[in-house]
């Protein structure tokens, strides 16, 4: 069998020398919904463009293509390149050798001095080397509202979580859904997050993510986090469970809801319907309680080929090159609807949405760090276990789930 | 002497013994070797990948404590009583039914069989749909004037379970009425002619010979569709996602959730360990009341 | 030997037995019906249609559109070119794997009730008892195996993978089956002289059809759905055609176009429904009872 695959790989290396070195990289990732497909185009294009082959290799939901992803790596068939979750997840590929460095690359293009916020390329460096590209920042705290679904009900468009809250009946009354939720996990948790920043403020928000404050997550301020949140499972409806993020936004866009709590990428869906912001929708990051965002992002690494292949591995920084570009920077980031990592492009043509958000971001104030940054998979999977049963459990009161947080904080670390 | 009635041995039924070769192989290296990898890991803090750091029963004690394996616990109970119960039996009544020189048989089994053959992803969609209140059969209902008819199962917390026991029976039972109609088929004809020839009426000839007869094609079934409701996964994530919250939960989702979302390793295998202590438990006596007994006799 | 069932038969063809027979099955039949009923009429509409959410009326405008979108042009990531890409792929899986599992499997239920040796029931009821492992939890363990086999990230490995995972409901379903024959056969078969795999051929498979039958739905069925075997160890250029579905039905490109995810679910389902389909002229009685007395 390794013979046959040798001499096949043999003959296949052969057929390609007269094309110099051009070589086929198959790129895994589970961007699908509208908005994403739009936005991996621009890279694929792009890629395309340099004699080398974009082969797509995209697996919808990331529960399907994480097995997959790392299950053909460690077993020896790799990818070109694929989306990948910076952390854990990757720090032990890494440490198995199987991810190319990307370290002299990265030190010939200075990205140290390109990618900010710097922690972005922190979260690619493992014991001092470079393994993946960050590509984008997305934030989780925004929220969408369709101005239509107000003006046509005679409702002033909200501007606020309190406005809202109190337009939420009226809406209910011309049978329109005021909040859109979708049914996955990380849904809910976003959106106690983004109700922690904006009701919590952010020096609590801060004090329990960072410090593990004890005290914070006990504080009143807490409390009114946690019933805003119980406010908000009256304003939602009966379909959502199992319901997917772009299904609610596609709520929110076709007037079938209010506003959805959703991070940045959902104004991909907007776009790609066509939807102008500022006109036919309005973002309120923080929930226009509080302009606060936080930095994730996604990031692409790039596994080693199986055998010595040069040839791979030239085309794999080749693609990493490209990735940080200028110009991909800018389409691609327009298209997915988040945030360049490189603060030196040209963004004129970014709307006011992503206008405001870029605003928010260049004070370092209101930048707040993210969940996974702070906590450690054990602890987001309580905290997740908590908001998953707060939200979906009218019987849990506001005062046996503050409790319960307050011991998850108190043994987080 | 004793070296030759070894070999003796070793070369009685050569064929037999080198034919059942890859049924040794995968049973001894995959299959008990997969049961000690998992109860191995389940005793190290793995996350993504596995790694020798043991830390005792720390990951069981865990398991023990969440609320949502109990959950997963019960449900798979609820679901597995009403899926071996319902589809044993519907799938027999079927079988006996096409067994009567039927026209259309073709037309019937393949009904019968359709929904086996259907990827979840889908079918799950169209329960869905089906409970959901607001589109499916409480909103048809309420559309012919009766307004108070009320069919929620799937958007209640204590009742979601059901509803993913309806579908699930649904796709299996076709599967087991197949398997029964094989062993209908299986009867020899003597019996039947017998049986008329005596006038015992034909439900009775069913309950006291046919189905005692079909012991074999019953336990098949049975362990075929309880080794599906262990395995349960696909139609729950279709259907609710494991939601309302976790209502709807059950274990091997558990296990997958943590094996690969949470990249917890350690954790996905204590609760893969529990799985496969369950079965051993159930299956070990059971095993040797219907294999052992038999092969001394 | 005639090819036909041989219930309790009743004399009149239209007894009020025979109605209410009848009656039962429609019935039954229209209960397992009605979820294919609502795809295949949410295939037909359009979109407008479908939203206005009565999803038991019929179509007012039948269009095919949905069809020939699922088959040709529905995007799956980058590339619209729909289900057909993976067609021939998951062919080219199921074939081989469906041969060999049931190849191994039927053997093995042979040996296991006619050439027991010490220890066989001991293997087979691990067999039995990792039918009840998930899989996700064997999925690294095999990566491994098949790595250090070579044949990772092949056809080989997903042929390989697959009848591993048959084998044990397989064996099972061939040891019953095999242990209802009576005995007879199989001992006048050693008398004449016949070995281990004349008997096999000449007194066992005729004698199985139906069995044979039920593996084939099972394994044609697993094998053809199958998902996560298929990403993983087939290799990129083998992805099967449920790699196309999961993307079309998982993926919402703008509004979620149901019918296009109802026709694509049909479409992939149509080669065991096939199957289901054909197998019924060889769905007969294995033993008449002249095979026995002769």
């Amino acid at each position: 069998m390794n013979l046959f695959k040798g001499l096949l790989a043999a003959t296949t290396i052969l057929g390609t020398v007269n094309v110099a070195s051009a070589v086929e990289l198959e790129v895994t990732h589970w961007w699908t919904s509208g908005g994403e497909a739009a936005a991996v185009k621009v890279m694929a294009e792009a890629f395309d463009k340099t004699g080398h082959k974009w082969v797509d290799g995209a697996i919808a939901g990331g529960g399907n293509a994480r097995p997959m992803i790392i299950s053909r790596i460690g077993g020896g068939d790799p990818m070109g390149a694929t989306q990948f979750a910076t952390g854990r997840d990757a720090e032990d590929l890494i440490r198995a050798g199987l991810m190319t460095d990307l370290t002299e690359l990265a030190e010939k293009e200075g990205w140290k001095d390109i990618v900010r916020p710097s922690k972005l390329l922190d979260s690619c460096t493992i014991d001092g080397r470079i393994y993946c590209v960050p590509v984008n920042i997305h934030s989780f705290q925004w929220m969408w509202l369709n101005r239509k679904v107000y003006e046509d009900n005679g409702l002033k468009v909200p501007t606020n979580w309190a406005e809202f809250a109190a337009a939420a009946p009226a809406l209910k009354e011309k049978g329109v859904t005021p909040l859109a939720v979708g049914g996955e996990n990380w849904q809910l948790v976003g959106m106690a997050g983004t109700f922690m920043a904006a009701m919590g403020g952010s020096e609590m928000y801060k004090k329990i993510y960072i410090e593990k404050d004890v005290e914070a997550a006990k504080s009143p301020e807490m409390t009114k986090v946690f019933e805003a949140i119980a406010a908000s499972r009256t304003m939602v409806d009966k379909g959502y469970v199992g319901r997917a993020w772009n299904d609610a936004t596609n709520m929110v866009i076709a007037g079938k809801a209010g506003a959805q709590i959703m991070g940045d990428w959902a104004q991909g869906e907007f776009a790609v319907s066509g939807k102008v912001a500022g006109v036919d929708y309005d973002c309120l990051p923080g929930l226009g309680v509080n302009p606060v965002l936080d930095t994730g992002g996604d990031a692409f690494f790039f596994p080693k080929p199986k055998g010595d292949k040069p040839e791979v591995v030239k085309a794999q920084l080749e693609l990493a090159s490209l990735l940080l570009s200028k110009q991909v920077q800018v389409d691609f980031n327009l298209m997915k609807g988040s945030l360049p990592v490189r603060g030196d492009v040209d963004l004129n043509t970014a709307n006011t949405c992503m206008k405001k958000g870029i605003k928010i971001l260049e004070n370092p104030d209101n930048v707040m760090p993210s969940q996974e940054q702070t906590f450690t998979p054990d602890a987001q999977g309580q905290l997740e276990d908590l908001w998953v049963e707060f939200f979906n459990n009218p019987d849990l009161s506001v005062e046996v789930a503050q409790k319960r947080f307050v011991e998850i904080i108190k043994y987080a670390e | 002497m004793s070296a030759g009635r070894a070999q003796a041995f070793w070369l009685r039924n050569l064929t037999a013994k080198i034919a059942a070769i890859p049924m040794i192989l995968t049973s001894l290296v995959i299959f008990i070797g997969c049961s000690i990898w998992t109860v191995v890991y389940s005793f190290t803090s793995s996350r993504s990948l596995p790694v020798t750091d043991f830390v005792g029963f720390r990951q069981y004690e865990r398991l023990f404590g969440a609320h949502r394996w109990s959950l997963a616990v019960e449900n798979i109970a609820i679901y597995g009583v009403l899926t071996l119960v319902f589809a044993l039996t519907v799938g027999f009544i079927l079988a006996a039914l096409l067994d009567q020189k039927i026209r259309f048989e073709s037309i019937f089994r393949t009904i019968f069989l359709y929904p086996y053959a259907m990827s979840f992803i889908v079918t799950g969609v169209v329960w869905q749909w089906m409970f959901n209140p607001g589109l499916g059969i409480q909103h048809f209902v309420r559309q012919l004037g009766f307004e108070n008819f009320t069919f929620d199962l799937i958007s209640n917390r204590n009742t979601v379970i059901y509803a993913i026991a309806i579908a699930g029976i649904w796709q299996i039972t076709g599967f087991a009425m197949v398997l029964m109609l094989a062993g209908l088929r299986a009867v020899d004809d003597q019996i039947w002619k017998a049986s008329r020839v005596d006038g015992i009426p034909a439900w009775k000839t069913y309950v006291m010979i046919i189905i005692p007869m079909m012991r074999g094609v019953f336990v098949t079934s049975l362990v075929i569709i309880a080794a599906g409701i262990v395995k349960l996964y696909d139609l729950v994530v279709a259907m609710t996602n494991g939601g309302p919250g976790f209502a709807s939960d059950v274990p091997a989702m558990y296990v997958y959730n943590w094996l690969f979302e949470r990249a917890n390793l350690g954790h996905a295998m204590a609760a893969s360990t529990m799985m496969l202590l369950t079965v051993l438990i159930i299956m070990v006596p059971w095993f040797y009341m219907e294999y052992g007994r038999k092969n001394k006799n | 030997m005639k090819n036909e069932p041989k219930g309790p038969r009743p004399r009149k063809a239209f007894s009020p037995g025979r109605i209410m027979l009848y009656s039962i099955l429609v019935v039954a039949a229209i209960y397992y019906a009605l979820p294919l009923y609502i795809m295949i009429v949410t295939s037909l509409k359009g979109m407008p249609e479908i939203r206005m959410g009565n999803i038991f009326a019929p179509p007012v405008e039948v269009t095919f559109a949905p069809w020939v979108k699922a088959w040709d042009s529905a995007c799956t990531g980058l590339y619209c070119e729909g289900l057909k890409v993976g067609f021939w792929n998951s062919v080219k899986i199921t074939v081989p794997s469906v041969i060999v599992s049931i190849a191994v499997a039927s053997v093995n239920g042979y040996a296991l009730v006619n050439w027991k040796f010490k220890g066989s029931e001991f293997f087979f009821a691990v067999l039995i008892f990792g039918s009840f492992i998930p899989y996700q939890v064997m999925l690294y363990p095999l990566v491994i195996i098949t790595r250090e086999l070579g044949i990772f990230g092949s056809l080989w490995a997903v042929i390989f993978v697959h009848t591993i995972f048959g084998m044990p409901l397989l064996t099972l379903i061939f040891r019953n089956y095999f242990a209802a024959l009576p005995e007879e056969l199989f001992k006048a078969a050693r008398v004449d002289g016949a070995g281990f795999w004349g008997i096999y051929w000449k007194v066992l498979v005729p004698m199985a059809t139906p069995i044979f039958v039920v593996a084939v739905i099972l394994q044609v069925t697993g094998i053809w759905n199958d998902f996560l075997f298929g990403i993983v160890f087939a290799g990129q250029p083998n992805f099967p055609m449920t790699v196309q579905l999961n993307n079309i039905v998982n993926t919402t490109q703008g509004i979620k176009e149901y019918n296009v995810n109802m026709a694509a679910t049909m479409l992939t389902a149509m080669v065991p429904l096939v199957i289901y389909f054909v197998s019924g002229r060889f769905f007969v009685r294995g033993i008449a009872a002249g095979a026995v007395k002769g």
